[in-house]
């Protein structure tokens, strides 16, 4: 299922944050949405699900497989939220509540999306604690968040988004929180899910390095607008837009541009 | 602590309590300071005292002739059950309306709310009760007045000394309905002050968690408004509720000296009120002890709560 | 750094109608006599008159006008009360200022004298000390100052504690300016503004604990048209319902005028600093 965004304008309190975005996110692959904070990526995240702040304004339009989003009831939008269209945010010390359990928090919109029943529940979400590499899954399922490392807290998150077996998948900087250590074993798990689940993912991210070593597409944004689009090898190897190249340049020598074989490794690696 | 700040106020309780006349006569002041321990050094009046404490004896009263812990055994459960059913009020209807601002944020209920909860933490208590019980018991005769049941009923046998409950566990339901009936106006005056504070303080609160994370991650996943409110968001909001809660406790015994005045409500504000004017220094002290009990229970509950409220805590 | 955005404070409905509120009460207050249409101690009219054309709020059991007695009780309680209110904001500033900044044993001390006082209801407290110092005005205020200090002394350490430890107040320390020094000039500042809003949200609380005890007859005696004082004597005679009624409104005014600014001023302070004063102003 593809998720079209097309002229996706939105303003804070007559503030615009975002002044016309288009995106297009298909299935079995990662788009890379980058810029600098401010830029409006996370917006654009938030946009789709209807997830804005109070107060504010959205026009354009969001499609999931041809149905408008922005437009639907709260009652339906709660059905696409969660059920079709998942999220993963930045700081799973914060995203996750901490006094329920992360079986909880797992199971519970699991029942309400799939009508399942509590040991159903229950199987599946150990099951899935188990597909994003979370030790001792039947354990984990009962503890609570404060009681897992910071990678850990980020997969049991992006586990609890997976549970409804969505269709598209949005991350905003899935990574940042996240010691160097353990980002790259978070970012080959999404990479992994994406290929083997068909998901499409929209991944947001200041960070090119990561956006090198998992996007399919890249998209730069600046000031609310999309700069650049295009394949990932195109956008980072010959950048059109003088933006995207001034991005490129403040990163160290080491970091820039795919390394050759660098994602065909991580899909071999998790699949 | 309360021996150390009875002592240290210059009044003198021998001209509290005895008339003109008996003062005039050294034989009789004299008498009435030994019958009463004055006569004695302060350390040794205080190692008595701490001595009658660990027999559980309070002294006895210099007002009623009778040892404080009677006294107190008869008062005290007579505020507890006011004081508990003004708690009970504020709690449900402070956090209830606390909420409802909190989700109508900057609309109309929002501030009519604001207007309600700062009037209700602006009413002198006394005077709210003498209105209330000029209006609804003088005027429309709609509650009963004065007391905590009808005299003509007698009363049920007392197990808790909690009348509602005693005249339940009695079974009798004629006893319940008038307890219940003379509890309510005073109940509600009592916790006006307090619902107004929960109330303002309950809508900072959810709407501090409204902003967090992972309300908008529970958002994400879908689930209706009514789980998010009830499951994610009360939970939070409900740790620093409590703590405020258990601190209005102590401002709520306060507000019983001067509701009990009115109501003629025989609980142990008017029993402080009548040794404070007297200088009564056992059945001060007395007070004292049992308001400390009262701050160190309501602590415990409050710690219980953090507890079952957050298992961060528990699992410490 | 500035704390208070005073300009959009004011420009709130609920700080308007309080301020006015505020204002009308301290013209009452200063003008009184010139306000008043009769004496208020004259026991000249009939007594336990009700509301009418030449005593609006009605007479006493005395035969004494309640609307003159009313605003000549604005002459005794506003004052008494902004007077109290800033001899605690004095005391409990400044201890709770020394017991942050020089910590240890000053700290312990001082904070463990208004651990006590906090422990205690506040009524039960001054009742208790009032009645001790014998019931006049001047030991109800004394009363209500002992069980006022510390919330000050609380919110000013509090405050203190998490200023002294800032770069600059280090670096001027480093500099070799006295504790003193730095105290009066980085600190002071940064403490204002909290304390004022606590203040303002206080003198409500001060004015409902001062006529409470006048009500219990352990502060203004009579003939003195103190707020409290007059609601009780309306007690006596609770069936001619304007005795009670007209100076309890009074009271409820001025807390409600000093409520609606003081919590309008409290949302214009950084959320931080306005959830610390929540909790201590208990």
């Amino acid at each position: 299922m593809t998720l079209d965004i097309t002229g996706l304008k939105v303003s804070i309190r007559g503030k615009a944050i975002l002044g016309g975005v288009d995106l297009s996110l298909r299935e079995g692959q990662v788009h890379g949405l980058a810029g600098e904070s401010g830029s409006g990526k996370t917006m654009t995240g938030l946009a789709v699900l209807g997830l804005l702040p109070h107060g504010s304004q959205v026009t354009g339009s969001v499609t999931l497989g041809g149905r408008e989003l922005l437009t639907l009831a709260p009652k339906e939008l709660n059905e696409v939220r969660g059920g079709q269209v998942a999220m993963v945010f930045q700081d799973p010390a914060t995203s996750l509540h901490p006094m329920l359990t992360v079986g909880r928090q797992l199971t519970e919109h699991m029942r309400h999306h799939l009508r399942i029943d509590k040991r159903e529940a229950r199987r599946r979400a150990v099951e899935l604690l188990g597909k994003v590499r979370i030790p001792g899954a039947e354990e984990a399922y009962g503890r609570f968040p404060h009681q897992f490392s910071g990678g850990m807290r980020q997969r049991v998150a992006i586990a609890v988004a997976l549970a409804c077996s969505p269709k598209v998948l949005i991350a905003d900087e899935p990574t940042t929180a996240l010691d160097v250590t353990v980002q790259a074993g978070v970012l080959r798990l999404l990479r992994g899910l994406c290929d083997e689940l068909g998901l499409a993912v929209l991944l947001v991210t200041h960070d090119l390095g990561v956006m090198s070593a998992v996007a399919d597409e890249v998209s730069v944004m600046k000031d609310g607008l999309v700069v650049e689009t295009g394949p990932r090898e195109r956008v980072l190897r010959e950048p059109a837009h003088a933006y995207t190249r001034s991005l490129l340049d403040s990163l160290p020598d080491s970091e820039r541009g795919p390394r050759p074989g660098t994602r065909g490794d991580i899909r071999t690696e998790e699949s | 602590m309360t021996f150390v700040l009875t002592n240290l106020v210059p009044g003198d309780p021998v001209a509290a309590n005895l008339g003109q006349r008996a003062l005039g006569d050294p034989a009789i002041v004299a008498q009435w300071r030994a019958d009463h321990g004055l006569d004695r050094p302060l350390w040794q009046q205080y190692a008595l005292h701490l001595q009658g404490l660990l027999h559980g004896d309070l002294g006895t009263s210099q007002q009623s002739h009778r040892p404080v812990s009677q006294d107190l055994a008869e008062f005290v459960p007579a505020t507890l059950e006011l004081a508990g059913a003004a708690i009970l009020v504020s709690l449900v209807l402070g956090v209830a309306f606390g909420v409802i601002a909190a989700l109508r944020r900057d609309r109309l209920s929002d501030h009519t709310l604001r207007v309600l909860s700062l009037v209700g933490i602006s009413v002198p208590t006394f005077w709210l009760a003498l209105l209330a019980f000029y209006v609804f018991f003088y005027r429309l005769q709609i509650t009963p007045g004065s007391g905590r049941v009808d005299a003509a009923l007698g009363s049920a046998p007392a197990v808790t000394g909690l009348q509602t409950v005693d005249a339940l566990l009695a079974g009798r339901w004629d006893i319940f309905t008038s307890a219940v009936g003379h509890l309510i106006t005073p109940a509600l005056v009592l916790a006006l002050y307090t619902i107004g504070l929960l109330t303002r303080f309950t809508r900072s609160a959810v709407l501090e968690v409204l902003g967090q994370d992972y309300v908008r991650a529970a958002r994400a996943k879908g689930l209706p408004g009514r789980v998010i409110l009830f499951r994610y968001v009360l939970r939070s909001a409900l740790v620093p509720i409590i703590t405020v809660a258990g601190l209005a406790f102590g401002s709520l015994l306060s507000g019983t000296v001067l509701v009990e005045a009115i109501f003629a409500w025989p609980g142990v504000g008017q029993y402080a009120y009548k040794s404070a004017t007297t200088l009564d220094l056992p059945a001060v002290m007395g007070v004292g002890l049992v308001v400390g009990v009262v701050y160190l229970v309501i602590n415990l509950v409050v710690d219980v709560l953090y507890g079952v409220i957050d298992p961060r805590v528990r699992l410490q | 750094m500035r704390r208070l955005r005073l300009p959009e404070a004011w420009r709130q409905p609920l700080a308007v109608v309080g301020g006015v509120i505020a204002l009308v009460w301290l013209v009452v207050a200063v003008a009184a006599p010139l306000l008043a249409p009769h004496d208020p101690l004259a026991q000249d009219l009939p007594r336990l008159a009700p509301p009418g054309p030449g005593h609006w709020f009605g007479t006493d059991q005395l035969g004494r006008d309640i609307l003159s007695r009313v605003m000549h009780g604005a002459r005794v309680s506003i004052p008494l009360t902004l007077a109290l209110v800033a001899l605690s904001v004095l005391i409990g500033g400044l201890l709770g200022a020394c017991a942050g900044y020089f910590g240890r044993w000053v700290d312990e001390t001082i904070m463990r004298v208004a651990d006590l006082v906090f422990a205690f209801p506040t009524v039960i407290l001054a009742m208790v000390v009032a009645a001790a110092l014998g019931a006049s005005l001047t030991n109800a205020v004394l009363a209500v100052l002992v069980v006022a200090w510390p919330a000050y002394a609380r919110v000013t350490r509090g405050l203190v504690l998490g200023v002294r430890e800032r770069e600059f107040v280090l670096s001027g320390r480093l500099l070799g300016f006295s504790a003193w020094r730095s105290l009066r000039v980085d600190v002071l500042p940064n403490v204002t503004g909290p304390v004022l809003v606590l203040a303002t949200l206080d003198i409500g609380t001060a004015l409902l604990l001062l006529s409470g005890l006048s009500f219990l007859g352990l502060g203004a005696k009579p003939p003195s048209p103190e707020w409290g004082a007059m609601v009780a004597s309306g007690v006596e005679v609770f069936d001619s319902w304007w005795v009670a009624t007209f100076p309890g409104l009074a009271i409820l005014t001025v807390v409600l005028a000093f409520n609606f600014l003081g919590d309008t001023l409290r949302d214009a302070l950084d959320p931080r600093t306005a959830r610390a004063i929540k909790e201590r102003a208990l």
